[in-house]
């Protein structure tokens, strides 16, 4: 697909923006709080782990708090939350003819190199988001427009680590040298 | 008032429904605004596609505004709705590793979830690199407990950090959004000589 179709295509930002916040917002005024995602895939991956070896998951108190004894970690709201994210974004694709098997890569770099990276970027992605309690979602965009101290500093800190390596991986991203 | 006890409103089943198409219309508007696209979000790096920076800014903003009016006009509580607590280092650093996560693999979570749901196969490694990598935290947690549990504070909020009044907070993040469009604009320009492409 060229780019110059994706561009037609898209939203503008401040449109989507402004749904999206109308979205957060109603989040917040129907269920208390705000969207996720990295929660979500967490416990999808704590229920195989459950399935796998649920012995090593009662034994380990941090995997015991969702899947521990009898409990299923696919019992929670975030877990719907990430089943609806895909069939949205599944639908939204259909309806613009974006979904087709392909790679998005930088001029630089072939398929296979993206894929790399795209693997170590997720693990440190899955990581840091533990660590951090949530994701650019649940977060900086929820934690943020609610003015949790702690979501502000985590957002600045995603940009910096960004914007701080974006250079020097140029090569990723960028066309030309 | 709300926010509401959806589970005594709905039963868990309802529940779930709303839960389903919340993520339905956030997966929607991901994919419709771009950001199935990992190079799309990474332009927001070289300062080539500013979509990240306005799509969240706005976000964040529009839906600041309509909790704190709906508060202001008694339509919702703000003490019940769920602030995330602040551990001020653990979200430091962890923020720190997603950024750089984030530029060398070109999704977050969220997004990296509307790429594979359109197929995108870059976005399919990075979902399984997220998943290996919450399995990571889940086996080392017992080693970093203690960091991970350090610098807890609450459910703190800029206007008791900054000792303002809410309105005076929510104006200054509206300022603050709007100098961002345009401070990242003017370098953009700098850069590229024009704006985002349309």
């Amino acid at each position: 697909m060229n780019e110059l179709s994706d561009k037609i295509r898209y939203w503008n930002p401040y449109v989507g923006g402004t749904l999206l916040g109308v979205l957060l917002f109603l989040s917040f005024f129907l269920t208390s709080h705000g969207l996720g995602a990295s929660g979500g895939v967490n416990r999808i991956a704590v229920a195989v782990q459950d399935i796998v070896v649920p012995e090593h998951v009662d034994k380990s108190p941090y995997l015991a708090q969702m899947a521990g004894g009898d409990m299923d970690p696919l019992r929670h709201w975030i877990v719907l939350e990430v089943v609806g994210v895909l069939l949205g974004g599944f639908t939204s694709g259909m309806l613009r003819g974006r979904v087709r098997l392909q790679t998005y890569h930088g001029p630089q770099i072939t398929p296979h190199t993206r894929w790399a990276f795209a693997f170590a970027g997720g693990i440190l992605m899955g990581y840091g988001a533990r660590l951090a309690r949530g994701c650019t979602s649940g977060q900086a965009l929820s934690g943020g427009a609610v003015l949790s101290v702690g979501s502000w500093a985590f957002m600045f800190a995603v940009f910096a680590g960004g914007y701080g390596l974006a250079w020097f991986v140029r090569r990723l991203w960028q066309p030309g040298a | 008032m709300a926010p509401f006890d959806l589970v005594a409103l709905l039963g868990v089943t309802g529940s779930y429904l709303v839960y389903l198409g919340i993520g339905f219309g956030f997966g929607f508007i991901l994919e419709s605004s771009g950001f199935g696209d990992s190079r799309k979000l990474a332009a927001q790096f070289y300062f080539r596609e500013l979509r990240v920076l306005k799509v969240m800014f706005t976000a964040i903003v529009v839906a600041m505004l309509l909790v704190f009016w709906a508060s202001a006009l008694g339509l919702l509580d703000y003490d019940e709705i769920m602030v995330k607590e602040t551990w001020l280092w653990p979200g430091i650093v962890g923020g720190l590793i997603m950024g750089v996560g984030f530029i060398l693999g070109g999704y977050c979570p969220g997004t990296s979830l509307v790429s594979v749901a359109t197929l995108k196969v870059d976005g399919m490694f990075f979902l399984l690199g997220h998943v290996v990598g919450v399995l990571a935290f889940g086996e080392s947690v017992g080693y970093i407990n203690e960091f991970w549990n350090s610098s807890y504070m609450g459910r703190f909020i800029l206007p008791e950090l900054l000792g303002l009044d809410t309105g005076v907070v929510v104006l200054l993040v509206v300022c603050l959004a709007l100098v961002m469009f345009l401070g990242f604009g003017w370098i953009q320009r700098i850069i590229y000589g024009r704006g985002d492409p349309e």
